[in-house]
């Protein structure tokens, strides 16, 4: 059974549930078990209409849990107050969907589990195991999410910017568990781009094919990160790289710029070159220019200081870098490696060692270390 | 979305405002202290941010190899160790700011005279996941 086919029939399941009268909290339950039953018993018995198999099901969980909580409700003499909000039109139902699961008044970890169950199709234990959690503990983050946003109405529609935000950290800060949160996040993205008519969230789903087209080239067999410039380009992904870089252009053609078409315009480029010293840094330190003028994000300077340190030589990349708070992250791992480059490896290696300590994740502590050892081990020394 | 460790010291930390042992306490303030732990871990799995909690021992022993087909080396408990853990809680916030408010509260679990222990607790982040997307 293909369980991506079955988890990609979860919005319209919801979404029809939900126009039924459902209200999105119970609906998304019954659907949730819905599709745990789906798992169970399609193998040995596969519908002929998989999603009319699905509202059926979920629809049957749904009367049966409301019943039960009609009893109890009357028990305790509450009265039922206004109907539940929810999409106009099945064409709105992912859109909605999305929006609702990456409500603002969400924090970012509820808004990421709410959207992987809700939109995703992923099982409590999936998302659980996926961000080394203990299933009760995601259970109730989940839960808390639901009544959160119960009763949240669009009468606009929402703001797409919270959704590819949630996106992006699905993309970018998982563990990787059974579940391919990556691959999770570029299908959800694919799904935004497809509903709605936006050229960020084209710009995020090339900025997530681009960066995925390298999975195989980023990591070592032992685990180490292999830097962008030592990568063996021949293990990218040539079609997903094809791929992101014509969603991007498609996007860019569109004249709305934004952050995400200006991220995955400099992964482009990257993915341009055939080997790291033909890569355009001159054209990259435009790209960061043009993010510096969107964001004003001191994270996007650092970066585009190590750019410039490429495009213009080290020194140039160290007085870009000399503007810049110190204590930025990874600020101190970028002026070691403007050093080395600049040919003082007594100070690259002396700030590599300083930045292993302040490196919040141990892959980078580990590289960073290494950069260190390798210099202060240098023959010659 | 982080995950950081309280840790309780035995010994190491800076000293308690109601810094009274725990053997000079009436069972009742223990039994209340003993509550608002549980009462406090119960809350956190509510907020689903909640990981683990586990307390250790005072005594521990210390091992090392001792080299091919031998058996390895045992040693202590060292009475003079400096810093000795007595247990942890570990926690999943969305900020730094949120775990520094949760640790606040637990180190206001009650102690002698049923006032808070005001005891320092040590707060370290994990090691996250490393982000894909650093360029």
């Amino acid at each position: 059974m293909d369980e991506t086919l079955l988890r990609s029939l979860t919005p319209g399941v919801l979404g029809i549930l939900v126009r039924r009268g459902a209200d999105f909290a119970a609906a998304e339950d019954a659907v949730q078990d819905a599709l745990v039953e789906a798992v169970r018993v399609w193998p040995g018995d596969p519908p002929r209409d998989p999603k009319g198999w699905l509202v059926t099901v979920a629809w049957r969980r749904f009367l049966d849990a409301a019943r039960a909580d009609t009893a109890r409700r009357r028990r305790e003499d509450l009265v039922d107050g206004e109907p539940e909000p929810g999409p106009a039109s099945a064409v709105d139902d992912t859109l909605w969907l999305y929006f609702l699961c990456a409500h603002p008044s969400l924090t970012p970890s509820s808004a990421v589990a709410l959207t992987l169950r809700a939109v995703g199709g992923l099982t409590t234990r999936q998302i659980a195991r996926a961000y080394l959690v203990p299933e009760t503990t995601m259970a109730q983050r989940i839960s808390r999410a639901k009544r959160t946003v119960s009763g949240v109405r669009f009468d606009r529609p929402g703001d797409v910017a919270t959704v590819l935000r949630v996106l992006y950290l699905v993309f970018n800060e998982g563990y990787s568990g059974d579940v391919d949160l990556a691959a999770e996040a570029i299908r959800l993205t694919r799904g935004l781009a497809a509903a709605v008519d936006h050229p960020e969230a084209s710009g995020l789903l090339a900025l997530m094919l681009l960066h995925h087209a390298r999975r195989a080239a980023r990591t070592a067999p032992d685990g180490a990160l292999v830097p962008l410039a030592e990568q063996d380009r021949g293990r990218w992904d040539t079609a997903l790289i094809a791929e992101g870089v014509e969603v991007l252009q498609a996007a860019l053609a569109r004249d709305r710029p934004g952050e995400f078409q200006a991220q995955a315009a400099i992964a482009a480029l990257h993915a341009d070159a055939p080997t790291a010293a033909e890569t355009d840094w001159v054209q990259i330190v435009e790209w960061y220019d043009e993010l510096v003028r969107l964001t004003g994000s001191p994270v996007v300077r650092l970066n585009r200081a190590v750019a410039v340190g490429e495009a213009d030589g080290p020194r140039a990349g160290l007085a870009a870098l000399a503007e810049l708070d110190d204590s930025l992250p990874r600020h101190t791992a970028v002026a070691a490696y403007l050093h080395e480059r600049d040919g003082d490896p007594e100070t690259a290696a002396r700030l590599y060692a300083e930045a292993a300590r302040k490196a919040t994740d141990l892959a980078e502590r580990n590289h960073l270390t290494r950069q260190a050892a390798r210099l202060n081990t240098r023959p010659g020394r | 979305m982080a995950k950081y460790l309280l840790l309780k010291h035995y010994r190491g930390a800076p000293a308690a405002v109601n810094d009274v042992p725990m053997d000079r306490w009436t069972p009742e303030e223990i039994s209340a202290h003993m509550r608002y732990m549980n009462d406090f871990a119960a809350r956190l799995e509510e907020t689903g941010e909640f990981v683990d909690s586990q307390a250790l021992a005072p005594e521990g022993t210390f091992v090392r190899y001792d080299g091919e087909g031998r058996p390895p080396v045992t040693d202590g408990p060292f009475a003079e160790t400096k810093d000795l853990i007595a247990g942890w809680m570990v926690i999943d916030v969305d900020s730094h700011e949120r775990a520094v408010e949760l640790a606040g509260e637990l180190s206001a679990a009650p102690g002698a005279g049923g006032r808070p222990i005001h005891e320092w607790l040590e707060l370290r982040p994990f090691l996250g996941a490393a982000p894909t997307i650093t360029e």
